[in-house]
């Protein structure tokens, strides 16, 4: 098997320019489909029976607690790329992702609480589901403070890399936590095998407001990297052409 | 092998401790972990007796009786199987109604009467305009959530 295009991506200046081209192409799908998403979540969507209009939280909650999921378990498996074929460029990816993850992870906590004194009638209780989602959000700050910790770049990169992959375990914990043990929080409405558990009119949005943060999601770290191959490689003569224009 | 399979033999050996060890701390820690106990766990005697623990499940139907002029109410939580009676003083949380999961924090009495100081609703994962319900609610054999308690 011809492994060229794979090693491509470790070409600094290939990257940067490919992440380059390839910004507008998600920025703008998440733009109007998040604008989309908001529109028929927070105006054309029924009111719930029970929750009235306080249910409208899970446009932003779900797909925020979503890619807070998602953007560790790419964050895991780049750093394990960079661990095992010794790829800086999928170390400067999965270091991109951390602070969008965190971010994620902060607003599904975030609306979650909103959400959770209606409903529950208590904004935060040591629950599994809460707990684990607060773990991940210490595990992306763990991963950008060891980073920061350490000087040279290779060795925050291996040592980083590591702490991803061990972390990852918490990724499945998350997710199955309402499952495995008694929980405050719901089971999943709309990631589950079979029927969603939520009607089709308040689904639609939903739907679209997922695919329009995850492009949301790949449009920012598409910038974060740029910005972190330019840190990286900030010595090297294609940046000074590249910053020269 | 070469210096890059043992490094993904590695990679992979990491995971596969982490996923294991993981397992086995979440195993030994279950009963910790659980956030509630439900009605039969109580019952095969599974919750710490003496000790403040959240029991959790379902308000059972036409169960809730309320004490005029006082925040004093009582109700009985239901998993379907057991049921136990809680007695609770103080404002329940917008989304209790009968029919609907609770998750009380409290002790349970030698009299087998839980007596809760904390009352919060647990809302379930059916989210629905009020005219699917009602007509949801039409065919009467569907064990379907009262609208209102």
């Amino acid at each position: 098997m011809d492994w060229t295009w794979f090693h491509r991506f470790g070409s600094p200046p290939h990257l940067y320019g490919l992440a380059g081209r390839l910004t507008p192409w998600f920025a703008w799908p998440s733009a109007f489909l998040i604008a989309a998403g908001l529109y028929g979540g927070l105006v054309l969507a029924p009111a719930d029976y029970q929750q009235g209009d306080g249910f409208r939280v899970i446009y932003v909650h779900a797909p925020s607690a979503w890619l807070s999921l998602m953007a560790y378990t790419w964050m895991a498996v780049a750093a394990a790329i960079g661990l095992v074929w010794r790829m800086k460029a999928a170390h400067a990816a999965a270091a991109s992702c951390a602070p969008l993850g965190a971010w994620f992870t902060v607003a599904a906590l975030c609306t979650g609480m909103l959400w959770g004194k209606p409903m529950w009638g208590t904004y935060w209780v040591w629950d599994p589901r809460l707990t684990s989602e607060l773990v991940l959000l210490f595990l992306y700050l763990g991963y950008m403070g060891l980073r920061s910790a350490i000087e040279d770049p290779q060795r925050a990169d291996r040592a980083s890399a590591v702490l991803a992959i061990v972390g990852v375990i918490n990724v499945p914990i998350v997710r199955y936590s309402v499952e495995w043990w008694n929980s405050i929080h719901q089971a999943p409405s709309v990631m589950k095998f079979g029927k969603p558990s939520i009607s089709w009119p308040m689904l639609t949005p939903l739907l679209i407001m997922f695919v329009g943060f995850t492009l949301l999601f790949v449009a920012l770290l598409l910038v974060r990297l740029r910005g972190e191959i330019l840190r990286r490689e900030r010595h090297a003569r294609w940046v000074a052409e590249v910053v020269a224009g | 092998m070469t210096p890059r399979r043992r490094r993904l033999v590695l990679v992979l050996g990491i995971v596969a401790g982490v996923a294991i060890a993981g397992a086995l701390a979440l195993q030994a820690f279950r009963e910790n972990v659980m956030f509630f106990f439900d009605p039969t766990q109580i019952a095969n005697g599974e919750a710490p007796s003496g000790e403040r623990f959240r029991l959790g499940g379902m308000v059972e139907k036409g169960s809730v009786v309320r004490q005029p002029g006082s925040l004093d109410v009582q109700f009985v939580v239901t998993d379907f199987q057991r049921t136990v009676p809680v007695r609770y003083r103080g404002v329940l949380p917008d989304l209790f109604r009968e029919g609907q999961g609770v998750v009380a924090h409290g002790r349970l009495g030698p009299d087998g009467v839980f007596t809760a100081d904390e009352v919060l609703a647990k809302h379930d994962e059916n989210y629905m305009p009020p005219e699917v319900h009602r007509s949801l609610k039409t065919p009467a054999a569907a064990p379907t959530p009262a609208p209102e308690g």
